[in-house]
């Protein structure tokens, strides 16, 4: 049910066609996981700020100018590190960074925070944070339940922020080793992965770890949406059918 | 002990990052004679050591090296990609819930259980991150090895024959490899939570939370 609900919800960002479309997405995401704030946040390579969030745009203009993005740990400590980081992992011991969170709480944010770096192929950097008002306990609970989730949802948002940014509203095409399209051929007539991993003589890993890199590739949000991907754009065929000449 | 540091955190561990690369050159270069390149002061380090990874490190009570292993993100550059897509189908393996893992190295005098501490903090570390799979080059012949510390790796591909045989292997970063682990080799689960949350410790934000914790 919840799958089913995010799934949906990840669809309907591809649908997104703006940097403002991908602002109103951001609120959809923050009901999902029902959180106080979402907030995905890349610089251009010439340098424009684009930001998609649920807060404030007060405290968004605040941040500019008291010129945040030099003490706020979070994008500090986003710029020198590649794991997913709870909030109290970073470093707020210095009077500024306290005194700017402060001020982010009188602007409504949360005490609560998991932020994943993103480091994408072109060397672009992009954080993509979750903010939540609650305790330690229910944040750690939270994190620990939802962490793999929120890794493929914050990919596929800055992969959808720089289709918009960059004017491809279609995906640019991708290329797969033959090894992934015969795997995600397969999957497309409806075996089972165990049945694939078989057809393949790989093992089930090896099959999770190539789907999971063509999904990568696609763009896509799941097996399913990466075979439909394939399919449209012509990477695989479905079998039995006709060439079309 | 078990630390998680980035290559930019090691300038505070100087003799712990020392004795690890001087250990990887006795490893990779004087024991197994790979093409590695080792400085003047004798420590191996190649191209990705410079792009900033994360190093899980066991040392030693004396503070010094006793094993570790290197961690990036398949998004980025990663040595299994560059080098080593004859051994994965071909496949560029690429996915935020895929984390390459190389390097692995034994001190020379490393106490027994230093290999399964390893795989068990960085099976902790992909619990805790929401990562599903390690990616790593191996020595085929070690594959005995991860079977007696709990969790076997899935072959993808091996090139060569015999004691040389090198392979691309995917290992499970789930709770039920932990599990295993844990089994296996005698560490309690708790200990390994203890070893993350050591290198990750988690900080007051505000003052009325420290007021809290105090």
């Amino acid at each position: 049910m919840e799958k089913a609900r995010l799934e949906a919800l990840l669809e309907r960002l591809q649908t997104t066609i703006s940097i403002d479309d991908l602002q109103v997405w951001a609120h959809e995401l923050r009901d999902f996981f029902r959180v106080t704030h979402v907030f995905y946040h890349t610089a251009t390579l010439k340098r424009e700020q684009i930001g998609a969030f649920t807060y404030s745009r007060d405290w968004a203009r605040h941040y500019v100018e008291k010129n945040y993005l030099a003490i706020d740990p979070v994008l500090l400590g986003a710029m020198r590190r590649f794991h997913p980081m709870d909030w109290k992992t970073l470093d707020w011991s210095n009077l500024a960074a306290r005194a700017f969170l402060r001020d982010a709480m009188e602007h409504g944010l949360g005490n609560q925070g998991w932020t994943v770096p993103i480091w994408g192929p072109q060397g672009e950097f992009a954080v993509f944070c979750l903010n939540h008002q609650c305790d330690d306990t229910e944040w750690a609970e939270f994190t620990g339940r939802n962490a793999k989730d929120i890794l493929v949802v914050s990919h596929l948002m800055h992969e959808q922020a720089l289709r918009i940014i960059n004017r491809e509203l279609t995906p640019p095409s991708t290329e797969l080793s033959p090894r992934e399209r015969e795997a995600l051929t397969h999957l497309s007539v409806g075996h089972s992965r165990a049945a694939v991993a078989d057809i393949l003589q790989i093992s089930e890993n090896t099959l999770r770890a190539y789907i999971d890199s063509a999904r990568h590739k696609l763009g896509a949000l799941n097996v399913t949406h990466a075979v439909a991907l394939a399919l449209a754009k012509g990477i695989i065929t479905p079998q039995g059918a006709l060439p079309k000449y | 002990m078990i630390h998680f540091l980035y290559a930019d955190q090691l300038s505070g561990y100087p003799i712990l990052a020392d004795t690890m690369f001087l250990d990887r050159a006795a490893q990779f270069k004087h024991r197994l004679d790979w093409e590695v390149t080792v400085d003047d002061s004798g420590r191996e380090m190649d191209q990705y050591d410079v792009l900033n990874p994360l190093y899980i490190i066991a040392s030693a009570p004396d503070g010094r090296h006793a094993g570790s292993v290197r961690i990036m993100p398949t998004l980025g550059r990663i040595m299994t990609n560059e080098h080593f897509t004859h051994l994965t189908g071909g496949v560029r393996i690429a996915s935020p819930l895929i984390w390459e893992c190389t390097r692995f190295c034994l001190a020379p005098d490393a106490p027994v259980g230093v290999a399964a501490a390893l795989l068990a903090a960085g099976t902790e570390m992909g619990i805790r991150f929401g990562i599903e799979q390690a990616l790593g080059v191996i020595y085929a012949k070690t594959v005995p090895i991860y079977r007696r510390i709990g969790v076997t790796p899935d072959i993808i591909g091996t090139d060569g024959k015999g004691r040389d045989a090198i392979s691309v292997g995917l290992w499970p970063m789930t709770e039920s490899a932990r599990a295993e682990i844990s089994r296996k080799s005698g560490i309690p689960l708790s200990v390994m939570a203890r070893w993350f949350d050591a290198s990750f410790p988690r900080h007051a934000m505000t003052e009325s939370a420290a007021r809290l914790a105090a």
